[in-house]
Order: C-alpha cells, then sequence, then structure tokens
C-alpha cells in the first residue's frame, strides 16, 4: 500500500462572483521513501496540492489518504496531532521564528511533545548537525545566511522523525549555489530513508528527485 | 522549549510594545489601589475622630412631656408620667446585632446638691469609659479613682474655690478633689463629677440612671439602624442620633467611595481596551508565526496557551508595578485629601492580592479574544497572507 494515496481530488475557491477551479481530479500514488518533485507553472495548482497533502487545506471533494488514515475524516484537533506525528514542513520564505535562535526554532516542534527539556535539546542539536549547522546552535535567524537559514528550516521540519517531509519551493530564495548544497541535502535526507515531496518550479531540481509530477491549470500531466 | 518558552521570549523581542501594555495596565491598576486606599485610609481617620468626637448616641428616660424653651430660653417643661432607666438595662445594648460597632457605653445619673452654699449639678459617671469618650478632657491633678474623689468643671472649681487636693463636703461626706478640668467651653465646666454608685447613692437614685451616651464606631454601619436596634432593646427609653456631623462627613466620604468605584470603572474599561488594542497588534503582527505553529501540528489551544501566558505574565507585572506606585501615589496624596495631618495608610492584603488578581483577571479576559483569533487562523490563509 503507497504511502500517499490521492484519489479524484478537488479543490475550488469562491473569488469574487466567481468559482476558481484550483484542482479539477487530482489522482496521486507515492511510496514510502520516494523523492517527488511536483513542477508546474505559476497558478498550475502545486501549492494548493501540497497544502492539501498537509493537512491545511480541506479538500472540496475526493480523499487524501496517508499512511493508511484518512486524514480530512479525523475529528476535531486530530488533523493537528496528525500533521505534528508524521508530516514535517519546509517553507519557500523559511518562516523561523524571529526571537528563537536556531536550535529554539528546531525545538519548536518538539514543545508539544511530552520529552525532557535535556533530551529536545539533544534530538535538536543531532538535526541540526545533520544539515551541517552543528557549530551555530545559538544564531539568531538575523545571524544567518539565507542558506543556512533554509537548513534549520530543515532541521525544524525533520527534529520529529516525520513520515513525510513536504517542501514548498525551497530553493525560491536561494543562489544557485546555495540551491544546488540544499538539494543535495535533501537527496542526502531521502537516501536516509526520509519520504520527501517537494514543490517547486526550477527545472534543475527535478534530477535530485526519483520522479516529477507536473501540473497544469490543476490537473496532472504526467507522472 | 515548551509553550511558555516561545511566550517569554517573544515578550523579549517586543520590549517595547509589551513595556507599553505594561505601562497602560499598571496606570490602571495604580488608579485603582491610590483610590481604594485612600478612601479607606479616610475612613478609617474618620473611624478614628468619631472615637475622639465622643457619643453619637443618647440614651434618656422616655416622657410624655413638652419642652418650654424658645430662641434658646427655657423655662423648664410640663412633665407627666416620667420613667426612669435601670442601670442593669443597660447591658442588652451589647446584645444588639451590631454590637460590634458599640465603642463605649457612659451612664450618668444627674441630680442637685449643695456644696459650700452653692446650688450645682452633681453627675455620677463611669470614669473609665467616660475618659475613653471624652478623649480632649485636660486634667490638673488625677482622674478620680476612689469612690470618695469627685472631679470638677473648671467653673465649678473657681465658684467653689476648690482645686486638686482639696476636699469639699456633699451631703455630709467629705470628698477629696482629685482632679480639676481645664475649660471646655461646654457644660461640663460647671459641674462635679462623682462615681456613679456614690452619686446615685447620694441622689438617693440606687440602681438607677438619668441617661447614657453610647460612642459608637461606625463608619461601617449606619447609625440609624444602631438607634433602632437599641430602642427595641430599651423600649421604655429615648434614643437619639448625635453627631450628625460626623455622620455628614460619613456620607461625603460614602460618595467619594462612590465616585472612586466609578473613576475605577472607567479606568479598568480603559485599561482592558489597551491590552485588547495591544494584543490584538500583536497576534495580526504574528501571522506568519501562528501559521507556522499551527502547520507544524499545534492545536488551537496551544495557540491560545502561549497567548494568554504573554497576557498573564504582562498583566501581573503590571498588577505588582500598579499596587506599588498606586500605594505609593495613595501615601502622597493622603496627607491632602484626609482629615488629620496624621492619617495613617492603610496597607491591606486584600487590596494587594486583589489589586494583582484584577490586572491579571482583566489581561487575560481582554486578550481572550486576540487568543481566540490567533487561534482560529487558518495556517494556509496566514501562511499565504504575507
Amino acid at each position: 500500500m503507497a504511502l500517499i494515496e490521492i484519489t479524484n481530488l478537488k479543490k475550488h475557491y469562491a473569488s469574487g462572483d466567481d468559482v476558481v477551479e484550483a484542482l479539477r481530479g487530482v489522482d496521486i500514488s507515492i511510496e514510502a521513501g520516494e523523492f517527488i518533485t511536483i513542477m508546474g507553472q505559476s497558478g498550475s495548482g502545486k501549492s494548493t496540492l501540497l497544502s492539501v497533502l498537509g493537512g491545511m487545506n480541506h479538500p472540496t471533494s475526493g480523499e487524501v489518504l496517508m499512511a493508511g488514515v484518512k486524514i480530512y475524516q479525523l475529528p476535531g484537533e486530530k488533523l493537528a496531532d496528525f500533521r505534528a506525528l508524521n508530516l514535517g514542513f519546509v517553507f519557500q520564505s523559511f518562516h523561523l521564528i524571529p526571537y528563537l535562535t536556531a536550535i529554539e526554532n528546531v525545538m519548536v516542534p518538539l514543545a508539544i511533545v511530552k520529552m525532557s527539556s535535556d533530551k529536545k535539546k539533544s534530538v535538536a542539536r543531532t538535526a541540526l548537525e545533520r544539515v551541517g549547522l552543528g557549530g551555530k546552535l545559538d544564531r539568531l535567524p538575523n545571524q544567518l545566511s539565507g542558506g543556512e537559514q533554509e537548513r534549520v528550516a530543515i532541521a525544524r521540519a525533520i527534529v520529529n522523525n516525520p513520515h513525510i517531509l513536504l517542501a514548498d519551493e525551497p530553493t525560491g530564495n536561494l543562489d544557485s549555489t546555495t540551491s544546488e548544497e540544499v538539494m543535495a541535502l535533501f537527496r542526502e535526507l531521502n537516501d536516509a530513508g526520509q519520504t520527501v515531496v517537494m514543490v517547486t518550479h526550477n527545472q534543475e531540481n527535478g534530477k535530485y528527485s526519483d520522479r516529477t509530477i507536473s501540473l497544469k491549470d490543476g490537473r496532472v500531466l504526467s507522472h | 522549549m515548551k509553550l511558555h518558552t516561545i511566550s517569554i521570549n517573544n515578550l523579549r523581542r517586543r520590549k517595547a510594545k509589551m513595556a507599553f501594555l505594561t505601562v497602560g495596565l499598571t496606570v490602571g491598576i495604580a488608579t485603582i489601589v491610590t483610590l481604594v486606599t485612600l478612601t479607606r485610609s479616610m475612613s478609617s481617620d474618620i473611624e478614628r475622630k468619631m472615637d475622639e468626637f465622643g457619643a453619637n448616641i443618647l440614651i434618656t428616660p422616655q416622657n410624655n412631656g413638652l419642652s418650654m424653651n424658645y430662641g434658646g430660653i427655657s423655662l423648664g417643661g410640663v412633665t407627666f408620667d416620667q420613667r426612669e432607666i435601670l442601670q442593669q438595662d443597660l447591658a442588652s445594648i451589647k446584645t444588639i446585632t451590631n454590637s460590634k460597632n458599640i465603642s463605649a457605653i457612659a451612664p450618668k445619673v444627674l441630680g442637685g446638691v449643695t456644696v459650700g452654699g452653692h446650688d450645682v449639678l452633681l453627675v455620677g459617671v463611669n470614669f473609665e469609659s467616660e475618659l475613653k469618650m471624652k478623649q480632649w478632657w485636660k486634667i490638673f491633678g488625677e482622674a478620680p479613682k476612689g469612690d470618695n474623689e469627685v472631679l470638677l468643671g473648671s467653673d465649678a472649681s473657681k465658684v467653689l474655690n476648690a482645686g486638686a487636693g482639696d476636699s469639699i463636703k456633699i451631703k455630709n461626706e467629705t470628698f477629696m478633689v482629685a482632679g480639676v478640668l481645664d475649660q471646655t467651653g461646654s457644660q461640663d465646666d460647671a459641674l462635679v463629677f462623682a462615681s456613679l454608685p456614690k452619686a446615685q447613692k447620694l441622689l438617693g437614685k440606687e440602681g438607677k440612671i438619668t441617661l447614657a451616651e453610647v460612642a459608637a464606631l461606625c463608619s461601617g454601619c449606619p447609625i440609624g439602624d444602631m438607634v433602632t436596634q437599641i430602642a427595641e432593646k430599651l423600649p421604655g427609653a429615648k434614643v437619639s442620633a448625635i453627631q450628625q456631623v460626623v455622620e455628614g462627613r460619613l456620607k461625603a466620604l460614602d460618595q467619594f467611595k462612590r465616585f472612586s468605584y466609578a473613576m475605577a470603572g472607567v479606568v479598568i474599561f480603559i485599561g482592558s481596551l489597551i491590552v485588547f488594542v495591544t494584543m490584538m497588534g500583536s497576534v495580526n503582527e504574528r501571522t506568519a508565526e501562528i501559521g507556522v505553529f499551527r502547520a507544524i501540528g499545534f492545536r488551537k489551544s496551544h495557540i491560545m496557551r502561549i497567548i494568554l501566558f504573554e497576557a498573564a505574565l504582562v498583566s501581573l507585572l503590571a498588577g505588582l508595578l500598579g499596587y506599588a506606585v498606586g500605594m505609593t501615589g495613595a501615601k502622597l496624596t493622603l496627607p491632602f485629601m484626609a482629615e488629620s495631618k496624621n492619617a495613617l495608610l492603610l496597607w491591606d492584603s486584600t487590596v494587594a492580592f486583589g489589586s494583582i488578581g484584577l490586572a491579571v483577571t482583566l489581561g487575560l479576559l481582554a486578550s481572550l479574544y486576540p487568543a481566540l483569533h490567533a487561534s482560529k487562523m487558518d495556517p494556509t490563509e496566514a501562511l499565504r497572507a504575507l
């Protein structure tokens, strides 16, 4: 059974009197341990697809089955709990908390986990060492370069060992050299068994992934 | 890393905003503390003064007489069916509902006697309660201690030509003048004071009294109620309230108290608005942050806890500062507001805990909507809004 099964997924937005069809019946299946890039032009529906996959955007219709769970049928705050336990997010603008140090930012997902403070620190330090920032634990985000901030964001996303790592244009704000370093890091994580689903419009990034899903006007062109 | 770590770090980062919020709330709490402490201290001051002023309830025998005076000239009165108060009946005064407000009961027996060829009014008193009630009395010599000692009013001393240490004769009994009162400007100047049992015996009124004065500490109780309660216990006596001046002051103080509470209400409202607006602004500024928290699995309750913990911390600090500033304000203002220069400032733990509790409650209530608003943010919308 696939780790992620998406069936006939539709997402419509109301825009004034009009209805925007962001996703028009998407079917995707992703196996555990895969590295998937979702590509498409602006407005193709790739970010919407990622937010639906991330359990943050209820679809208009269709089904999202993740690790055997129909996530949008989870009651109340169970969906938030599912995100906390199973998903890791890397955002385009990093979205680090500006008043927390690198290690504190990485520990944010652990703030709602029952674990001793020492254990949390140890886990966060390991995650930062994995992304090559073991020497900059106490730096604030504004004391880090763009690439380093991206790495902190990745460390934050993997600190709780999620089943799936979701990344939205992770290299969108980086220069080409740093982008390559970040993509190599994603590849490395995937090689270690991490399932990665990445939205990108950069064709170059595709070469790091196992498979590319192309979207156009809310429909899958190829996968 | 715990949820409160996020709150504390955020407060550290937004020092200016949080300082503004703290100052706003501190001013509110300080105003309330100052007003409440001032009114309480002033009440206490007036209460103390009432004790100094003496009696405020007078108990006299009931009679069906008509007074005959006009323009300050008394022609006596037509009295029939004269009743007297039995001394033992006075004990029932201490059983009234407001008995805890009674400071002293001073029974008196009056009667005319002749001393050295002069007619004088002899007053039998209980010296202990009399001296407690009439703290303005200044005695040359000493207060009488035994039954054979008397105290003379200043005019009586002059007319009888007797001073402290001299002896006088009343109804063939010799009494030593223990002391002489300094001029009081009242009827006391013309009186001869003896102990109650001795005066009763001399006047042939054993076990009876002519009148009783009651001193009640009444800043917190209506004197009219006490008069009614005493009248019920002593149906044969006429009970009336005196010291209208003090009552008037208490009334003015009551009005000031009401004004203070109204002011406090306005201040609380403004304080709440400051907290609400600041917290709402803070939440809106942190849209992305809250979006990230929600995206990585924080529950709505987690977001609310972060916001409310921040509010509670700021409010607690404002409560502590507000209490300190308010008490300082009250201390500086009291000398200008109180009746007496040496009015004491009341340090009350209820006000301390109340002001801190009020600050925290106010902060939490005013932050409730911003916290709810934050918790309901759609993570996708929150992140897209940037």
